[in-house]
């Protein structure tokens, strides 16, 4: 108690020990991994290749003019068996280059140097685009994208995440405690790349150990660490620059506005890969957890590899019946209707529950507690959104000022009465792009 | 006591005649001129605000034909009675009204299409569209009845299979089913389509069959039987029949190996045979 924190949000039960303690372990080579056009926010990608050609790990084989992008790497040495439509976690279905693995490996050796002073911020924003790094906490938004601030636009801090906030999950738990140098290097180079004289990196007090080694990693200088109250959505950009730094983004804005950047840790030390390593964007830290898997692990996992052949490496599905197969934690994780998808680059958790911990979709009336507007960190109503999402009335939900939510879960959370609230603010929302679509059309 | 009584009466009466006086003067004074045809064709219209013209309801279209701005076939769920009622009141010619029919194009329900997962979620289509649907195919119906829902003349049903059936009988061709329908499955056609390929599925032929088994697996037999070239062609997987050409008929149906292309099967259903019928309905 006493840390920093924001206002309101909620207290889940975080279940973190299932695999805090657990040493990030290399997954197995996949024989096939399917690898998505479309990994980030923004543009999809158009492939490099084509049928029948020989691919090489890290090889770039997708990519796109658009500005909001970030380009694809093969993950494995092998050959382009396929590009099609293949199941994405997001839910859709998506083009995608599958590749059938020869079996060997490329060994990533430190070739570029780690002296900072040495590189441009021009050619940092350059190798990170090229690496195709996007943000690794999960909303994958381009990472070159947010260090080209628009013209007069001045950052002067760097945030980084470190909170993982999400129940079940450990990656980045397991990346600060496991390589806090490269965090702290990865840091220092965000700071260069924008300019910026402050660095601070944004941690939860339940991470005691994670602490110890940054602080370590960190030195002295002009980086601080800031522990924050263990508390739901801390980890959420807005959330976290206002408990960090005190400042608030306004609706609509962006952290841009108040000169602050967040990356994920996962991200910066992803930087250092591509820096040092030359090594693209072709694995990532994975939790693995939740009580429908035998064996809950972190793993490094290829990009592509398919989620059955990750859990498989799990011990498999424990016990029988409907599981629940999230991409992601259980507060913002999508539901899978099949194993078959890949593990993508804002996969940071996969997390099974078992048949016997499913609740009903049954909900009740709404009885207007108002405990969902106590919980959003937005300050909305939820109640009031959710009801306007289910009844299609758009203009309504628009003027509610739906397009802040941020899509914690908190309200659905709370609400006493198991109303699915967040479920019908994505579909509001769906429903305004899909309204704007229209508009757009004529 | 008597005189108290015509007091009361005679005052009353006079309070009255001079209301009744003031209101007749209000009236005249106050009155909004109004087309009369409007009324007019207020009455010849459904009244049902279906907004299956594109108007928002029968008021606005009914301001729309007077002002010319809508032919007197607007009116798509009055049919050509309506159209000559309008004509009537408008004073020109009905033209021809072609009755339009919804047809559902999708014939995989409970039977015929794999269930990959189980959908715990708000129960509409376009919810569980957003989570990729449950069903195998990424294509076909996902049974939720937001077209049933949809519906304003009790012209829509879900089947025991899962699937919507609309009733021939009741049917106006407002178009509002296909407009509620995530996944476009609903197309509205000239009463005299009869050939219509009851699959939505752009999967590769394999793929397709795989998740259900009565759908298009673009085996061109289609193709190949029918008479005029290019009446049906295979875009994306998909056998697509060209109106314009395509003969009426069932030759191309034949051959089909998984009957998804079949003719004259629409306009069977009405809401007395479906209710016969179907357990559900009641």
């Amino acid at each position: 108690m006493g840390h920093k924190t924001f206002d309101r949000g909620i207290h889940p039960a975080y279940y973190k020990e299932l695999t805090a303690a657990k040493k990030v372990e290399q997954a197995a080579l996949p024989k096939t991994v399917i690898i998505p056009l479309q990994q980030h926010a923004g543009a999809a990608c158009a492939p490099l290749v084509k049928k029948g050609d020989a691919v090489q790990e890290g090889q770039k084989i997708a990519d796109v003019q658009a500005f909001v992008s970030a380009p694809i790497h093969s993950s494995i040495n092998g050959k382009v068996k396929d590009i099609e439509l293949a199941s994405h976690p997001g839910g859709t279905r998506v083009m995608s280059i599958v590749i059938e693995g020869d079996g060997t490996t490329r060994e990533w050796k430190a070739e570029g140097s780690a002296d900072l002073n040495a590189i441009t911020p021009d050619m940092l924003r350059e190798i990170i685009r090229e690496a195709g790094i996007v943000g690794m906490g999960g909303a994958a938004f381009p990472t070159s994208v947010k260090l080209a601030p628009p013209k007069g636009k001045a950052i002067d801090t760097i945030l980084l995440n470190g909170c993982e906030c999400e129940p079940f999950l450990t990656a980045d738990h397991r990346i600060m405690l496991e390589e806090p140098e490269k965090v702290v290097w990865g840091l220092k180079a965000l700071m260069k790349a924008t300019g910026a004289a402050n660095g601070i990196i944004g941690i939860e007090e339940n991470k005691p150990d994670a602490i110890e080694a940054l602080k370590k990693a960190i030195g002295g200088g002009n980086i601080k660490l800031v522990i924050l109250e263990a508390k739901y959505p801390q980890g959420a950009e807005k959330m976290l620059i206002k408990a960090g730094l005190g400042r608030k983004v306004p609706p609509g804005k962006l952290p841009l506005d108040v000169g602050v950047v967040v990356n994920n840790v996962g991200t910066a030390a992803a930087i250092y890969d591509a820096v040092v390593y030359k090594k693209p964007l072709i694995e990532r830290i994975v939790t693995i957890s939740g009580n429908g898997v035998r064996e809950p692990r972190n793993l490094r996992v290829r990009i592509g590899t398919s989620f059955e052949e990750v859990l498989n490496q799990c011990g498999g599905l424990n016990g029988t019946g409907e599981t629940e197969v999230l991409n992601g934690g259980p507060m913002m994780g999508i539901a899978q209707s099949t194993l078959a998808v890949p593990v993508i680059k804002g996969t940071s958790g996969i997390t099974v529950i078992s048949a016997a911990s499913i609740k009903s979709n049954n909900y009740d009336p709404c009885i207007k507690c108002a405990s969902c507007v106590s919980a959003c960190p937005m300050g909305l109503m939820p109640y009031r959104l959710g009801d306007y999402g289910k009844a299609a009335m758009t203009a309504d939900f628009k003027a509610w000022d739906a397009l802040s939510c941020i899509e914690c879960g908190c309200c659905s959370y709370v609400c006493p009465a198991k109303r699915p609230l967040l479920q019908w603010i994505r579909l509001g929302k769906y429903r305004l792009r899909k309204e704007a679509q229209k508009a757009a059309a004529k | 006591m008597s005189g108290s009584l015509i007091i009361s009466a005679v005052s009353m009466g006079g309070l009255g005649a001079a209301l009744a006086l003031f209101l007749a003067y209000a009236d005249k004074k106050f009155t909004i001129e109004e087309d009369p045809r409007i009324e007019a064709i207020m009455g010849a219209l459904p009244n049902t605000n279906c907004g299956g013209c594109g108007y928002p309801g029968c008021r606005m279209l009914a301001e729309a034909l007077m002002k010319g701005d809508a032919p007197p076939t607007a009116c798509v769920a009055g049919g050509s009675d309506t159209a000559n009622k309008l004509a009537g009141v408008l004073g020109v010619e009905a033209g021809s009204v072609k009755r339009t029919i919804a047809v559902v194009l999708c014939k995989g329900g409970h039977a015929e299409a794999e269930r990959r997962a189980t959908y715990k979620g708000e129960l509409s289509c376009t919810a569980s569209n957003l989570t990729g649907g449950d069903k195998g195919c990424t294509y076909g119906c996902l049974g939720y009845g937001e077209c049933v829902e949809a519906c304003k003349f009790d012209a829509m049903s879900m089947n025991d299979n899962g699937l919507p059936v609309v009733f021939y009988d009741k049917c106006v061709g407002c178009g509002a089913c296909a407009k509620a329908c995530p996944r476009d499955i609903i197309e509205m056609h000239p009463e005299d389509h009869k050939l219509f390929v009851y699959c939505k599925s752009k999967d590769k032929g394999a793929q397709a069959k795989k998740v259900c088994s009565v759908s298009c697996i673009a085996c061109s037999l289609c193709v190949k039987d029918c008479s005029v070239p290019g009446g049906i062609a295979v875009k994306d997987n998909l056998a697509t029949v060209n109106y314009a050409v395509a003969p009426q008929n069932d030759e191309s149906t034949k051959r089909c190996p998984t009957k998804c292309i079949a003719y004259g099967i629409e306009g069977q259903n009405t809401k007395a045979s479906f209710k016969a019928s179907s357990k559900r309905a009641g």
